[in-house]
């Protein structure tokens, strides 16, 4: 526990200095934004073992509706927030009572069902801008007094943001109910015999995780000034579930790891395909970064079929065998 | 609001054209989900392979359709029979969400392999000249490639119905879906049979591409799309049962179809729609079982 609160701390520590060492503020934002839907996203596949594959309509969702309130209303940035947030947590409540109905494989085929028809709608409803999307997103003043058209201002308000809801996170997955989520992943028959109430847990994880998405979502159209149809398109989602799978499921840093690789990844394969064309001079390199998605499907099979447990889960992995080592030889 | 008789009739075939391709891809998803508990996501990927074969072996190599409406399935299917062999074998015990997740991660690669090679663009498909044309019924115009659509996805689908309800194979698989290891304990091959259960199902997914090809525009992301309706076609219809899966597919279609005449703007949501008051009311679906 110490050794990940150090960790953390370090973390922390880091991205307060990232943008005077070189780091690209809008960037880091933008990674931030995704850590903290993947978090949101592990909450519920990580720790409650539900496969949700509709989390691009909490992105989308709620991008547009913080957009247009703060674009067309007229609303300070911190209601823009609140509105995304409350966006998600609605839309993931809908989601939830009907998806709750069925288990398992089914699950993941109503919420993408669902999703998709938020994709339709964002597609056709006026206020969304179609094809387009939502432009031109002013940033306006916190509270009305701070000024965040500046990046930097901007950047430490959305860390302290992330920070803030990654602790909420953390103190939902160590709380009681966070304990009756694990219970419910690992036995729900038992969790149902020992007289809980499943599908409330279930529901209350849920709106939870939609709602944190919800912010991730009103935070990124606050940072980059626009909402588009590719958050509300289920690619979306299903970028959350790499980012999850690939970082560590059920791990609390994983989600973190797993969007800065996934984020970086889709942002720099331009020009890693150059790289790779000029080392290996194979022409076709030169496209991958109009094919990223062969690249995000070979990390897909292959986490399934050889590295579940991700990055982190491999890594708290090894340090605890390294640690059971090291115990065995102080005992000798 | 008047409708003219002609219009509706004709947005009633198309509509009972979509719902042969969700008829023959539910079946498909239904059949191999029954016997490897795996939701193949790549069954649109396999949809747009069969499509995106057909026109390569035509503009490439100048086979013909017919040739084509057989070998772009048995060229799937084998590709189909590859990857079950060497990829998703190996997921068997596992939840059933990491099914989904290979099967998601295939998809992104063989779209994005082709779509690296033909854009996202579509393709120009030319309809057979033997099916080229229309009959005039006299009330409406029917163009024989819609028509021929229908009559070839329904004799499948029943040839499918047949095979899987009335022979010994398909009491075979049948007794798999039920049972595995029992059915192994008999002596059949059981794992020989779910690698062709998959080839099967592919096959079909790749023979639905083929006769949408002249159609819908072919392109390499024409099956993702597709493949979410055709999830919720299944969540309404429920996994349980072949005819279930026919019946609700062609029936989504119909609906579909109708509500492009009567509320156009409803069309691209309709299906999900049913898909949540089926859930209201039934929970199961409309052909599954309560557990």
């Amino acid at each position: 526990m110490n050794k990940s609160f150090i960790g953390y701390g370090l973390l922390f520590a880091a991205l307060l200095a990232a943008p005077f060492v070189g780091a690209y503020p809008v960037f880091m934002m933008k990674l931030m934004c995704f850590a903290l839907f993947a978090a949101a996203f592990n909450l519920l596949l990580g720790y409650t073992g539900l496969l949700s594959f509709g989390h691009a309509a909490f992105l989308g969702g709620s991008a547009y509706m913080a957009g247009h309130a703060m674009k067309v209303w007229g609303v300070t940035p911190e209601i823009g927030l609140v509105l995304g947030t409350a966006t998600g947590a609605l839309l993931g409540w809908v989601f939830g009572v009907l998806a709750i109905r069925r288990q398992g494989i089914y699950f993941a085929m109503i919420t993408l069902a669902l999703a998709q028809m938020v994709f339709f709608i964002a597609l056709q409803a006026p206020f969304t801008g179609g094809e387009d999307g939502l432009q031109a997103v002013p940033r306006g003043k916190l509270f009305g007094v701070l000024d965040l058209k500046d990046d930097l201002t901007m950047y430490y308000v959305a860390l302290v943001i992330v920070a803030a809801a990654f602790l909420l996170i953390v103190r939902t997955i160590h709380s009681p109910f966070g304990q009756v989520l694990k219970g419910i992943k690992e036995n729900e028959p038992r969790a149902v015999s020992l007289g809980y109430d499943v599908g409330r847990f279930k529901l209350l994880a849920f709106v939870i995780s939609a709602a944190l998405s919800g912010l991730a979502g009103s935070l990124k159209t606050l940072v980059l000034g626009f909402a588009t149809l590719t958050d509300v398109h289920w690619s979306s989602s299903g970028s959350v579930i790499l980012m999850t799978l690939l970082g560590g499921l059920g791990t609390l840093s994983g989600p973190l790891v797993g969007a800065a690789v996934v984020v970086a990844l889709e942002n720099k394969i331009g020009e890693l395909g150059h790289l790779l064309a000029s080392i290996t001079r194979v022409e076709w390199f030169n496209t991958l970064g109009e094919s990223v998605t062969i690249v995000t499907g070979l990390i897909f099979v292959v986490c399934v079929l050889a590295f579940r447990r991700g990055i982190m889960g491999e890594a708290i992995a090894l340090l605890g065998r390294g640690g059971k080592r090291a115990q065995a030889g102080g005992g000798h | 609001m008047s409708v003219s008789l002609p219009a509706l009739l004709s947005q009633l075939l198309l509509g009972l054209v979509n719902g042969s391709f969700y008829a023959m891809l539910s079946l498909g998803l239904a059949v191999i989900f029954g016997l490897l508990n795996v939701i193949n996501f790549a069954h649109g990927a396999l949809f747009m392979m069969g499509a995106v074969l057909t026109w390569m072996a035509m503009n490439y190599l100048g086979v013909n359709y017919w040739v084509m409406l057989l070998a772009a399935p048995v060229v799937v299917g084998a590709f189909g029979i590859l990857i079950e062999r060497l990829l998703l074998r190996w997921i068997y015990k596992l939840d059933h969400l990491y099914g989904l997740l290979l099967t998601l991660g295939l998809t992104l690669l063989i779209e994005g392999i082709f779509r690296s090679a033909y854009g996202v663009s579509g393709l120009a498909y030319d309809t057979p000249d033997a099916l080229s044309g229309a009959f005039n019924l006299g009330f409406m115009i029917l163009p024989k490639y819609r028509a021929w659509v229908v009559v070839a996805s329904l004799v499948v689908c029943f040839v499918t119905w047949f095979l899987i309800e009335k022979t010994r194979i398909g009491a075979y698989l049948r007794a798999g879906t039920e049972n595995p290891r029992l059915v192994e304990a008999f002596g059949v091959n059981v794992p020989l049979m779910i690698t062709l259960t998959y080839g099967f199902g592919v096959a079909l997914a790749a023979f639905a591409g083929v006769l949408a090809a002249p159609v819908i525009q072919v392109s390499p992301l024409m099956g993702q799309n597709l493949i979410i309706v055709v999830f919720a076609v299944v969540v309404i219809g429920g996994m349980g049962s072949i005819m279930g899966a026919i019946l609700t597919g062609l029936g989504l279609g119909v609906i579909e179809g109708l509500t492009k005449v009567f509320y156009p703007e409803a069309s691209s949501t309709v299906v999900f729609v049913i898909m949540v008051i089926v859930l209201l009311i039934r929970p199961a679906g409309l052909f599954g079982k309560e557990k």
